[in-house]
């Protein structure tokens, strides 16, 4: 081999692993939404469903065994809000629909939005756990000293693995933006 | 096949290379460029000791003595990153750039422009890393980065400016390791002299091939991890942040899938040759070649894809604890292959403890305690209680320290007569051996105690009960620090004269590294040797 034939073999070498390095950077970016992509699918990390569901006509309420619903809450870091669940757990039906109440408070002199962000355990849970109308679903403000029930409608499906008797739902609560008023 | 000559670089017409600093500056030539490597990895060993010496002495009674804890925090994390990345790598890239062309009858590296630039990546690395240490002393900033080498979010999104150098370090690191990665795999795909298949090569070169290979995979997603990490805490992205949608947890998996196997691709170059000076003290063959090759692949493809064994504790559900479990411990069935082939390299050969093969020796049993400990660690069900602890620092420096950088001392010591034409002070490399691995077991073993007892990694205070094994870790620690200027005043005492070394160094050294002179000319193999 003569110096040009190789330097060109080294140049064409050099280009190929130049792909492998961009196609790594490629599966760093896409392991993003393969990432959540793999949450959905398989309601790990307890990432609940972020749209109301649609009740069926056809679901029955299991009359058989009870489920318990323990529901907790956080404030997190830069949000100066009092919030709780009204009732701490309930003891429901599969299919029955409920209808749970939590409180927040806004101890500010500030208007300020908030996002609650829910998580179910055991995850295994996550799919039978449906939202029909949730406080989460939008962004929430509260103006100054503001008191504010905010409702959760739901229901656990009849299909929850029958080893499960316990799922907790809990709520942080995120600060998004604040205005003086 | 022809022997073709090889002397069409631009740095062939030498001769007349500059001299001074400008010579270092400019230089394309892989000797230069691995010196360069190589001592720039001993002055950041050198460091990085020293910031650990301090956590030592914070460490060496309950309470708090010596700094503040937001210090503390600092000089664990950035400790961490220098010896990783500026030390243990460099060391392994020195030798990459020294060894293989010489291994493989190669005039220079395949790209010697390209190696320059990579080597001149690292000091303002180094720099942008320190820097915060710095500016805070002048006002500017609250320190380096002190979230540990690992960045977890959402404490990295928290941090101060020290972050924001550190996220920036790893990018011109990570820039420079895949450049030398390239490099090194176009040398050893096209530079190989005539006649020198691949299952004809240098264990050596095997070992920086799989090195490379994992660099350039694993590299880029730690430069997009931290990436995301710099646009979430100024760009108003939400990758890490709950709040926004992103998630923590996401920032562990690319941080792991990158951190997994860097603990392989710092310890394959040693792998690589570590049989080398096996076969040379103990005057036999190295024993399973193709074994040793086909383990490197295994333990390399199988690195990829354990990553979550770092996380065990997150809440990771059952079918995903008992898959990393499994396929980490599967990492041990080529690994203990490579340990039955280097004890069977030894057996019954006519065999000489000179210092190499001391710091080798040595080397197979500390590197092994580090295995197995790992094996402990690898089970979910007691991860669940060592996850965390002085345990895991333990075991982590047996595989990290005894395994990498004994390693690469024993590389130092074995070559190094052939790098400077001298031999070293024999009586100094044994006792740097001696007071090097019982310092290290005095500074680790209770460690492992301290785990087991529950103390925590990474605070600077601890309960009253743990007192005694922490005052024998930290003078431990600083009999080990202070025996490492042995090694340093050897290697300088050798580099500047001596008795003058064979072109063999040793008795039974088998390559063509040793057919070149000691020290080999600035320019060797310009005509390439033909194998057989």
């Amino acid at each position: 081999m003569d110096a040009q034939q190789r330097a060109a073999a080294n140049r064409r070498l050099v280009w190929k692993l130049m792909g492998l390095v961009a196609l790594a950077i490629a599966f760093a970016f896409a392991l993003v939404p393969l990432y959540n992509v793999f949450c959905d699918l398989t309601g790990l990390n307890g990432k609940t469903e972020s749209l109301p569901v649609e009740v069926q006509s056809t679901m029955k309420v299991d009359e058989s065994r009870w489920v318990n619903v323990e529901f907790t809450s956080s404030v997190m870091p830069g949000l100066a809000w009092n919030f709780y669940p009204k009732e701490s757990s309930m003891r429901v039906r599969p299919g029955e629909i409920m209808l749970a109440l939590f409180e927040a408070k806004n101890m500010t002199n500030e208007t300020v939005v908030g996002r609650a962000v829910p998580s179910v355990s055991p995850s295994q849970a996550t799919f039978y756990f449906k939202k029909i109308e949730c406080f989460c679903f939008q962004e929430q403000a509260l103006k100054t000293g503001e008191v504010k029930e905010m409702p959760l409608r739901f229901y656990v499906s009849p299909d929850l693995p029958k080893d499960i008797g316990t799922i907790t739902l809990s709520y942080a609560f995120y600060h998004v933006a604040s205005a003086t008023n | 096949m022809s022997t073709a000559t090889a002397t069409h670089h631009q740095d062939d017409h030498h001769a007349e290379h500059p001299t001074g600093i400008m010579r270092w500056l400019t230089t394309t030539n892989h000797k230069d460029i691995g010196t360069m490597y190589l001592t720039f990895s001993l002055i950041m060993f050198l460091l990085g000791g020293l910031l650990i010496l301090a956590v030592r002495a914070e460490l060496f009674q309950p309470g708090m003595q010596v700094m503040q804890p937001e210090f503390f925090n600092q000089l664990i994390g950035v400790h961490a990153l220098i010896m990783i990345f500026a030390a243990l790598m460099p060391a392994a890239t020195g030798f990459a750039n020294w060894m293989l062309p010489l291994q493989l009858g190669a005039p220079d590296m395949a790209l010697p422009r390209l190696n320059n630039w990579g080597f001149w990546l690292l000091p303002p690395a180094a720099i942008l890393l320190l820097a915060p240490f710095v500016l805070a002393l002048l006002g500017i900033g609250d320190g380096a980065v002190a979230t540990g080498w690992t960045f977890y979010a959402p404490l990295s999104v928290q941090g101060g400016i020290g972050t924001d150098f550190a996220i920036f370090s790893v990018h011109l690191l990570g820039i420079s390791s895949v450049m030398g990665s390239i490099n090194v795999l176009v040398t050893i795909f096209n530079m190989r002299a005539p006649g020198m298949t691949l299952m004809k090569m240098p264990i050596f070169a095997w070992g920086w091939m799989i090195t490379a290979f994992l660099l350039i995979a694993t590299i880029p997603v730690l430069a997009g991890g931290v990436t995301m990490l710099l646009t979430d805490r100024h760009f108003g992205t939400h990758f890490f942040d709950a709040a926004g949608g992103g998630d923590p947890i996401l920032f562990q998996h690319l941080f792991w899938f990158f951190g997994h196997p860097e603990v392989y691709i710092v310890l394959l170059p040693v792998w690589g040759l570590i049989p080398h000076i096996l076969t040379t003290f103990s005057r036999k063959p190295t024993y399973g070649y193709k074994a040793q090759v086909y383990s490197f692949w295994a333990i390399g493809i199988l690195s990829v894809v354990v990553w979550a064994h770092h996380f065990f504790t997150v809440g990771l559900p059952t079918p995903a604890l008992l898959y990393f479990m499994y396929s980490t411990m599967s990492i041990s069935l080529p690994l203990a292959v490579l340990f039955f082939c280097w004890i069977a390299t030894m057996w019954r050969g006519s065999m000489t403890f000179e210092t190499p093969m001391l710091f080798t020796v040595g080397w197979i049993i500390l590197f092994g305690i580090g295995g197995l400990t790992g094996l402990v660690l690898a089970d979910v069900a007691a991860d669940a209680q060592y996850h965390h602890s002085y345990f895991v620092v333990a075991h982590f420096h047996y595989t990290l320290f005894a395994g990498g950088i004994m390693g690469i001392m024993a590389g130092v010591y074995y070559w190094l007569p052939k790098m400077t034409g001298h031999m070293y002070n024999e009586k100094l490399g044994k006792l740097h051996f001696w007071l090097t691995t019982i310092a290290f077991n005095v500074t680790f073993i209770p460690q492992f105690f301290l785990g087991l007892a529950g103390m925590p990694r990474r605070i600077p205070d601890y309960a009253l009960q743990f007192s005694e094994f922490n005052m024998i870790s930290t003078v431990g620690a600083f009999v080990l620090g202070l025996s490492q200027l042995i090694f340093v005043y050897n290697v300088i005492r050798t580099v500047r004269g001596g008795e003058k070394a064979t072109d063999k160094v040793w008795e039974s050294s088998v390559g063509l590294e040793w057919t070149l002179p000691s020290p080999p000319p600035y320019h060797s193999f310009s005509e390439q040797p033909v194998i057989k």
